[in-house]
């Protein structure tokens, strides 16, 4: 299965990396009510002895699952980022703390799942899963690279959650750049000297795009795709913002306790140079097309390339 | 292998359980003691007789699972661990201090012979539908026991995992339930009346059976129904008393969470000899 030629959906990659996994017989798949939508249905029909139906009820499934890995299964969950959350505590007690393998996708992740509105943005997931020890958090730009993780992912000694999201955009990686990706490494996707523009998800296409029109300007801005938010690949920002003096963020979550916070946690214990954060501000979304909301709320292309000149004149 | 005693076996074991219980809570100053003391006898019933497990490899992958979801009776736990020699008088009488391997509630990852991290009521059947899942996708005939409290019956996730049990024709998923009527702060019946469980629970699908939790001949008779049983899930309400065996403790619900002090201690001590 591949994406269309227009850009890919990381949603979709999560869905083809499962058949891709499937030759393994302990990988088994679980559901609440989402599958056509997180992708899972497609392991479904393929393989519906290993895929389990836990209805509308996130909390059971989260330790259905961990029952599951416990006895040497290697449970796929699935559903909505924003229905994970229903399950936190049970995820945090019942599969973190025991560091059961446990992966946990959750799909139409931030403000760019648009018209549903807020209550199915979730601009929150990945600051508390973030808060849990033992989790790896994991955040993909198109759907090359989420299919090239989450197939990386069953190998983690430990539980994750994967946040893919609900539609296409613009590809940053191909079949053959996607060998670059290692979760826990951050890859550096564009060189450059003057400011680092370090991002997740659909924010790594825009940064891209970002730095081409700084370039025009005399800036040139290095991207660094950080499709893992932890563990953080602090060595890769400790090079990268020596060499520029200077940050911005970006990423479709609020800045308080996502990849900004992240990033900016680290940079102040170490080297401090300015930190620009592009994400949603303390605010929750509302219906909408992805990219006119996007830029409703400040977070499009030429809003990161504000906060990259920004970042510049702070040094 | 399962350990086939016999009644009075089974009844001296739990008395022994009764000392340790309350030996472990008095020297940690800390702990559960009424839902320790109303659940030992079906524990000590269940490990003595049907419950297929190796206390020498505690990690057999095709064990049965017993998965303690109400996890702050874990001295109920480590009072039969110890009897089966999966952990020692010292394990035991460390509990709840840094370092014991003995945790204030049931922790897989620290004690063996403990199949579930609990501490979080109502999680514990959703984890026993994992595990069932898994031996059916295995072609295994363990079976899956899960113990709760009534109190834990509030718990909506509860209710999703019954529900999803029946869906799944988990035939190897056994439920006992700790009916002892009393929870944290009261009795369930002021707390928040959980109601005709049987009837509830047969409503989801199941198969139900209603016991005397402390008559050791009806909880075997139970254990042995629901082990041998294939046709969906089963559940067996035990109804208990809280505090079971010690005077004072008894359907006190001041007792739920609170040591005895030494002169307590001295007078459980010789109604438990």
């Amino acid at each position: 299965m591949s994406a269309p030629s227009g850009g890919g959906a990381s949603r979709d990659g999560y869905g083809s990396a499962l058949l891709k996994l499937a030759s393994n017989p302990n990988i088994v798949v679980l559901e609440a009510d989402l599958g056509k939508s997180t992708k899972s249905c497609h392991f479904r029909s393929e393989y519906p002895d290993r895929t389990f139906s836990l209805g509308i009820a996130e909390q059971n499934m989260m330790l259905v699952a961990a029952g599951l890995a416990s006895s040497g299964k290697i449970p796929m969950a699935s559903t909505f980022a924003i229905f994970t959350e229903r399950g936190f505590e049970q995820v945090r007690n019942g599969i973190a703390r025991p560091c059961l393998k446990v992966h946990i996708c959750g799909s139409h992740g931030g403000i760019h799942t648009g018209s549903d509105g807020s209550s199915a943005q979730s601009i929150e997931d990945l600051a508390i899963y973030r808060t849990l020890p033992n989790m790896t958090i994991i955040h993909p730009a198109d759907d090359i690279s989420a299919e090239e993780l989450t197939m990386q992912v069953v190998q983690l000694e430990g539980p994750s959650y994967m946040r893919t999201i609900r539609n296409k955009v613009s590809r940053s990686y191909t079949n053959e750049t996607k060998n670059n990706l290692k979760i826990g490494k951050g890859n550096l996707l564009k060189e450059g000297d003057d400011v680092v523009i370090i991002s997740c998800g659909v924010m790594v296409s825009k940064s891209i795009e970002a730095s081409n029109i700084l370039k025009k300007e005399g800036i040139n801005a290095a991207v660094i795709d950080m499709h893992t938010i932890k563990p953080l690949d602090e060595v890769l920002i400790d090079v990268w913002s020596k060499r520029c003096g200077c940050i911005v963020t970006a990423e479709d979550h609020s800045i308080i306790g996502g990849l900004g916070s992240a990033v900016a946690e680290h940079n102040s214990r170490n080297n401090l140079v300015p930190v620009e954060m592009v994400g949603v501000k303390d605010i929750f979304g509302e219906s909408g097309d992805s990219e006119e909301l996007l830029e409703k709320m400040s977070m499009s292309t030429l809003d990161i390339v504000k906060a990259a000149k920004k970042s510049v004149s702070r040094k | 292998m399962p350990f086939n005693m016999d009644i009075t076996e089974l009844e001296e074991m739990a008395l022994r359980c009764r000392i340790n219980i309350i030996r472990m809570i008095h020297e940690a100053q800390s702990g559960h003691p009424g839902g320790s003391l109303s659940a030992i006898d079906m524990i000590v019933g269940l490990y003595g007789t049907v419950l297929n497990i190796n206390p020498s490899d505690t990690n057999w992958e095709d064990r049965d699972r017993f998965i303690m979801s109400k996890g702050h009776a874990s001295p109920a736990v480590y009072s039969i661990l110890y009897e089966f020699d999966i952990i020692n008088e010292q394990d035991f009488m460390s509990f709840r201090k840094l370092g014991s391997v003995c945790q204030g509630h049931v922790d897989m990852k620290w004690t063996d012979g403990v199949d579930f991290s609990a501490g979080s009521l109502g999680m514990g059947l959703s984890f026993g539908l994992g595990c069932s899942l898994a031996a059916k996708l295995d072609n295994s005939n363990r079976r899956i026991w899960v113990m709760i409290g009534d109190g834990e019956t509030q718990e909506g996730q509860l209710w999703e995992a019954i529900m999803a049990a029946n869906f799944h024709s988990s035939n190897n998923l056994k439920l006992i339930i700790d009916r002892n009527q009393i929870q944290n702060d009261d009795f369930v019946s002021k707390q928040m009346e959980v109601g005709n469980l049987s009837s509830k629970i047969e409503s989801f699908g199941w198969d139900v059976r209603e016991i005397d939790g402390h008559n050791m001949n009806e909880i075997c008779d139970a254990i042995n129904w629901a082990n041998n049983g294939s046709e969906g899930p089963m559940a067996i309400i035990a109804n208990t008393i809280k505090g079971k065996g010690v005077s004072y403790m008894e359907n006190n619900p001041s007792f739920h969470g609170k040591a005895p002090n030494d002169e307590e201690f001295q007078i459980a001590m010789e109604e438990l000899s």
